[in-house]
């Protein structure tokens, strides 16, 4: 029975061996557009296009083939519609250079889209100036790897997305570069999916967008000059790793804002010369362990409603304000971490500080109260109400304490 | 005027304060570089420092010399010289001797750590430049005082207060002001009141060539509007110029009529 089985199954795989033929596609081929190409593929087929210049928009995939391009032919759509519209599952597109992708005020006009499809692969791929790049909705099981996306946006409310995903899940976002689109990464009910080793910069909105997108895991993706940095809101268990935020600034500017965040895991990141570092609002349950923040303006921001965050061996260096608070009551854990701005001593050699450190200053108090006092920052006036506040604090949550600074930074990665 | 401004400023070269002085300097320079190993920290550091250590040596240099070298005075004002020429001559001699002590006590610690090929060097002397100018008005205004005041503990009193005014207090009241008002739209008020004071205007010339103004979020952002561009600059140049030629004015003005 088995054995029939086997072979059988080792029959129909030889069958599909036979029948998947390579289609090609090129100015002196059989084929010389890629929509009469895919009017003839079958299923299972192969179709090659080599280098040169197609003018060609709305081609529908409806059947499970490979399109992979040879040193990236251009796929002009003459600013007309979407270039690949992918309705079928099982589709491999890569290497292709897709420019003009048609702007609209109506429809999500995309260089590939798909649609209710399962198991795909867009890769090695070029955008230039595409209005939405890669928009994925109701898809499952895909990889986006390795695209280059280049926008020329200006207004968020004429311009699209990098990559966006709508309800969708298990997608995986891999290497890819992503330059001044409106969000570089827009996530919006996508779960169990992850992005790694993605850089997305100059995006005028965020660099990556999460909304209600549970269970995601983002690592080594740098996120630089954007708009307003990166925002995780109404999501919960997000895994976000080594990462880079940095350079995002601006009057309304976050490395990472958090809203709404329950159960996160923030973990090695590094956090340097942004506005704000973090600002988080309505989050519980965050971890942050082993995060650097370098120099920013405001290392980490916390609004309304967080409680139960812990925040353990992290780096606090050089920053105008390590944390700051809004309010009296504190339901964070701050623990071992390394300020930069500690100033206690250690008498047993035990690399943790002997008094506990505060990390919120009258100072921030008063700016967040007040933004305009930011210009006394660096006096001598400042300085000496700080440290009254530290030795007696009046108005900054009185149980805020690192009770266990360390007294050298948590492995010094610079 | 030139010959009393080359007499105070040998005089003064050839003091022990000024070696002091600028031994601390060279001092700090190397101490700052050698746990810093980095420029750009260290001048963020020096920021702090200059701004509130140079008014005060400036004003108390400023009054002892004045009263120190007062017999001296007097005998010059016996001789055929312009009276103006001799108060603005030891003026200018002490703000030069304290201003070159701070250029070349701080210049050779960061020309030693390879100040030409960090790209701090413009913030560098912007620093230099601005605790310079701090030297001239703290001595203006400390000559202004000892002129008025013959008797020495009110000269030092009120030349201490002076300086804690401008280094502390004014930012206090403004601190205050700013908080009772800030209901209303305050940039503008802040702006102002910054310009009133040369410590504060220093501060902030010398946050926003740092650049960290960015990270100061949207306040921030109005502030490097106005002092980022080069009209900003410009104007604060000219408003520091004008805080040591007004009381150099009144240090003119105030000799010719004093009865010695």
């Amino acid at each position: 029975m088995i054995k029939q089985l086997f072979f059988t199954a080792l029959l129909l795989f030889a069958f599909t061996e036979l029948t998947a033929k390579q289609i090609k596609v090129c100015k002196s081929c059989g084929y010389t557009s890629i929509k009469e190409a895919i009017a003839a593929a079958e299923n299972g087929d192969e179709i090659i296009v080599e280098a040169g210049i197609y003018q060609e928009y709305d081609l529908r995939i409806e059947k499970p083939i490979k399109l992979i391009g040879i040193d990236h032919p251009t796929i002009d759509a003459m600013e007309k519609g979407y270039i690949f519209e992918v309705l079928s599952d099982s589709v491999t597109i890569s290497g292709f250079k897709l420019i003009n992708v048609g702007k609209s005020y109506t429809s999500d006009y995309a260089a590939i889209h798909t649609y209710r499809i399962d198991n795909f692969v867009i890769e090695n791929n070029i955008f230039i100036n595409p209005f939405f790049a890669i928009l994925i909705e109701k898809s499952h099981n895909g990889i986006i790897s390795k695209n280059i996306i280049k926008g020329n946006a200006v207004h968020e409310h004429n311009s699209g997305n990098g990559i966006h995903l709508w309800h969708a899940s298990k997608i995986e976002v891999n290497d890819n570069i992503i330059e001044q689109m409106r969000d570089g990464i827009y996530f919006e009910f996508a779960k169990h999916s992850s992005i790694s080793g993605n850089k997305s910069r100059r995006n005028i909105r965020y660099g990556l967008h999460f909304m209600f997108s549970n269970d995601d895991r983002y690592e080594n993706n740098m996120f630089e000059n954007n708009g307003a940095g990166v925002a995780v809101m109404f999501s919960k268990r997000i895994y976000m790793r080594k990462n880079i935020f940095r350079l995002n600034w601006g009057t309304a500017s976050y490395g990472l804002l958090l809203k709404e965040i329950y159960d996160a895991d923030i973990i090695d990141n590094i956090f340097e010369q942004n506005t704000i570092g973090v600002n988080a609002e309505g989050s519980n349950r965050v971890v942050f362990e082993n995060n650097n923040f370098k120099s920013n303006g405001w290392a980490i921001k916390f609004l309304g409603a967080c409680y139960g965050n812990k925040l353990m061996r992290n780096n606090f260096m050089h920053n105008a304000f390590d944390i700051s608070y809004n309010g009296r009551i504190n339901g964070n854990i701050f623990d071992k971490n390394y300020w930069s701005e500690y100033t206690g001593y250690d008498l047993n050699k035990d690399n943790i500080g002997d008094i506990p450190y505060r990390p919120v200053k009258l100072f921030s108090y008063v700016v967040n109260r007040t933004p305009e006092t930011i210009i006394l920052l660096r006096s001598l006036f400042v300085d000496i109400i700080n440290f009254s506040e530290k030795v007696s604090p009046v108005f900054t949550p009185d149980n805020l304490k690192d009770f266990n600074p360390l007294m050298k930074p948590v492995n010094d990665r610079n | 005027m030139i010959k009393i401004l080359k007499y105070s400023f040998y005089d003064l070269m050839r003091s022990r304060w000024s070696y002091i002085y600028f031994l601390f300097y060279l001092a700090l320079g190397f101490i700052l570089l050698f746990l810093n190993q980095d420029v750009s920290k260290a001048v963020i550091t020096l920021l702090n420092i200059i701004i509130v250590l140079t008014p005060l040596i400036g004003t108390l240099f400023g009054v002892m010399y004045f009263y120190n070298s007062k017999e001296f005075t007097e005998l010059l004002l016996a001789q055929p010289i312009k009276r103006s020429n001799i108060f603005v001559g030891q003026y200018l001699g002490i703000s030069l001797s304290l201003s070159l002590s701070l250029v070349v006590g701080l210049g050779i610690p960061f020309l030693a750590y390879g100040l030409f090929q960090s790209a701090e060097i413009f913030n560098f002397f912007s620093l230099l430049l601005i605790g310079a100018m701090l030297s001239f008005i703290f001595v203006a205004l400390a000559f202004n005082l000892a002129l008025y005041f013959d008797d020495k503990i009110k000269g030092f009193g009120l030349a201490i207060i002076t300086w804690l005014f401008f280094a502390v207090i004014y930012d206090g009241l403004f601190l205050i002001t700013m908080l009772m008002f800030d209901d209303y739209p305050l940039d503008k008020f802040a702006l102002g009141a910054t310009i009133f004071n040369p410590i504060d205007l220093s501060r902030i010339l010398i946050i926003l060539k740092l650049d960290i103004s960015a990270l100061l979020g949207y306040t921030g952002a109005v502030f490097q509007d106005f002092f980022g561009t080069s009209f900003g600059l410009f104007f604060s140049l000219v408003l520091l110029s004008l805080w040591i030629i007004l009381p150099l004015l009144l240090i003119v003005v105030k000799s010719k009529r004093k009865d010695f």
